[in-house]
């Protein structure tokens, strides 16, 4: 296919995010993805579908097609993806991709990889049950297993949330202190198929380009470490050095996603967001777990019972003194996840210093959605 | 929940249009100027497998998301949704909000069991029958628009989106852009345009269907 060329201008990022003028339109989480790419100036995009993802990145091919990615291709399977993500981005250029639930399994071992080559990747990844009998719908399981990977990651509650996030994640990852891959979290269909009202800048601007003479990490250069890991990796020397090298950096990749918090806090305005933060109870969750808190709230409000809202909108870096703070001298901390295993509520314990008050329920998972009630239900028993 | 909301479940077969339906419901009501949001729920995406959608309508932003289970408007597209329990919420009023609205695509009415017809009027359902697949068939040559007679129904019970902007909605989903789905909707999206020289008879006609099906909704009045 012979290359096109599109007449969009460049402007700062500032400008894109905050100052240009957006234009309303009722789309899905998939079409929001399309559209956050469209202004994202990516010049290389590789896909392996899955459901909920499928849709997303099809939408990303026909940029391809249309100009606006200079690269595109379909992998043979998410582990080979992610590789050749790897490949194209220590070349030195922007790259995305998206996958979810079975998929992101399947890929798993580059995420540690990307951290620990300090690679830019922005990776959306869309939400479904891992468990078998085999299933396509919104579970959230598949974040808990994701934390310790050294990525950035950040989870969406609407699409609004993806549009912004995934946009904002290029130029968060590509700072070169922080110089980390980004996972962009959002629940598959709840958000990918849900069609509601989403705030887009012009088509004709997009974000400057990937300048890879930024990076910590010179560009291929097989005798730096990490890239070095490559081709003679130290590991086969099995020195003082070798170990010492592969502890201290991996101290480093924890360090850099530390210093993405100054640039989460530029960019999406805080690792968290409240509502009523000065209530007794307070619902603390992330994703479309928040959404159905939101409606809960309107609903408590009318009954007279005031209930507040933590939406964490960063997991990786965590919010742990924003955590910390707000919860004091609360009375109950409710964790409403959609999972089994409760991820989010252990995370939340872990930093809450009374934490007998962190409640992890409701919790839904298999695919159903959590009806306002049940949360209804779950702050009655604490008032 | 909130009294100026309204929401819809649309449970039908794979093929029938159901998640097309909300789409374009939704976006009417957004042109209408009011909130909406919309989501499908399948399995394995294919011809007659179950699939429900679920649009929600309000003078207010809309958080809540997913499937509804507490619907003001249940809309069944197909008579197997409750005959075979080709469906995701059985039985098929379940969660109706009372003195809500049920909407059926039957030639006739079903043979509901009495537990059923208990139910539905402790309720004070708003029941009705429309045969939208004939309407589609006589009309539109094709029963791709059933939906549209689906519609057209729900517009002359409820008057929940405006008819100009249902068909300006419409126009966005079938106009000249191509819309991206998955393979088997975009497969119907051709089958229903090579029916159709040019859009606009496309749309002509599917607007026939929707003010059809309005003169043919048949209310009942009691489950004695």
């Amino acid at each position: 296919m012979a290359v096109k060329t599109t007449s969009q201008s460049i402007v700062e990022p500032e400008h894109l995010f905050f100052k240009a003028e957006r234009e309303k339109q009722f789309i899905t989480g998939s079409e929001a993805v399309k559209e956050a790419i469209k202004r994202a100036n990516v010049d290389m995009a590789i896909s392996y579908p899955i459901t909920p993802q499928s849709e997303s990145m099809h939408l990303v091919g026909d940029l391809y097609a249309q100009g606006y990615v200079k690269d595109y291709y379909r992998g043979e399977n998410e582990l080979g993806v992610m590789s050749a993500v790897a490949g194209a981005s220590m070349g030195g250029v922007r790259v995305f991709t998206a996958t979810g639930g079975q998929g992101s399994l399947r890929a798993f071992e580059m995420f540690p990889t990307w951290a620990g080559a300090r690679l830019p990747v922005v990776c959306a990844f869309f939400c479904r049950g891992l468990n078998s009998p085999l299933t396509i719908q919104p579970d959230t399981i598949e974040i808990g297993l994701m934390l310790d990977t050294g990525m950035i990651i950040l989870h969406a509650e609407t699409a609004q949330d993806l549009y912004d996030m995934i946009l904002k994640a290029f130029i968060i990852a590509e700072e070169p202190d922080v110089h980390l891959p980004i996972a962009v979290f959002a629940d598959g269909f709840f958000v990918t198929h849900t069609r509601e009202i989403v705030e887009i800048a012009p088509e004709d601007i997009k974000l400057p380009p990937y300048n890879p003479y930024k990076s910590p990490v010179p560009v291929m250069d097989m005798e730096t470490p990490p890239v070095r890991q490559m081709r003679d990796p130290f590991v086969m020397k099995s020195n003082f050095i070798s170990y010492a090298t592969h502890a201290s950096w991996q101290q480093e990749v924890r360090a850099a996603a530390e210093r993405a918090r100054k640039h989460i806090n530029r960019y999406l305005g805080g690792l968290i967001e409240t509502e009523n933060e000065d209530a007794d109870i307070l619902f603390m969750t992330s994703g479309t777990a928040a959404s159905q808190a939101r409606a809960a709230i309107i609903e408590l409000e009318k009954e007279g019972i005031k209930v507040g809202l933590v939406k964490i909108k960063s997991l990786r870096p965590f919010p742990t003194e924003d955590i910390r703070r707000i919860a004091k001298n609360k009375k109950a901390i409710i964790v409403p996840e959609f999972n089994i295993t409760g991820w989010l509520a252990r995370e939340i314990k872990a930093v809450v210093e009374d934490n007998s008050k962190v409640i992890g329920a409701p919790r839904v998972f298999g695919g159903m959605t959590m009806p306002v009630e049940l949360l209804l239900d779950e702050i009655k028993k604490h008032l | 929940m909130l009294k100026s909301s309204i929401s819809i479940r649309m449970s039908g077969l794979g093929g029938q249009g159901v998640v097309t339906a909300a789409h374009i419901i939704g976006g009417a009501a957004v042109m209408d100027g009011k909130f909406s949001t919309v989501n499908p729920f399948f399995g394995a995406e294919k011809r007659l497998a179950p699939a429900e959608s679920y649009v929600r309508i309000s003078e207010n932003s809309i958080y809540e998301r997913g499937e509804i289970v507490y619907p003001d408007i249940i809309m069944v597209f197909h008579p197997h949704v409750i005959t075979l329990g080709k469906s995701y919420t059985m039985p098929f009023y379940d969660g109706l909000k009372d003195n809500g609205t049920v909407l059926i695509n039957s030639e006739t009415p079903l043979d509901l069991g009495d537990e059923d017809k208990l139910n539905l009027r402790k309720r004070k359902a708003n029941f009705f029958y429309v045969p939208a697949t004939s309407i589609a068939l006589e009309v539109a040559k094709t029963e791709l628009s059933t939906n549209m007679a689906m519609m057209g129904a729900l517009l002359a019970v409820t008057g929940i989106v405006s008819l100009e902007n249902l068909k300006e909605s419409l126009k966005e989903r079938f106009g000249k852009k191509k819309f991206i789905a998955s393979a088997t909707t975009a497969a119907l999206d051709d089958t229903m345009k090579a029916k159709f020289a040019k859009t606009d008879q496309l749309i002509e006609k599917n607007m026939e269907v929707v003010r059809k099906a309005g003169e043919q909704v048949n209310p009942v009045r009691n489950f004695a």
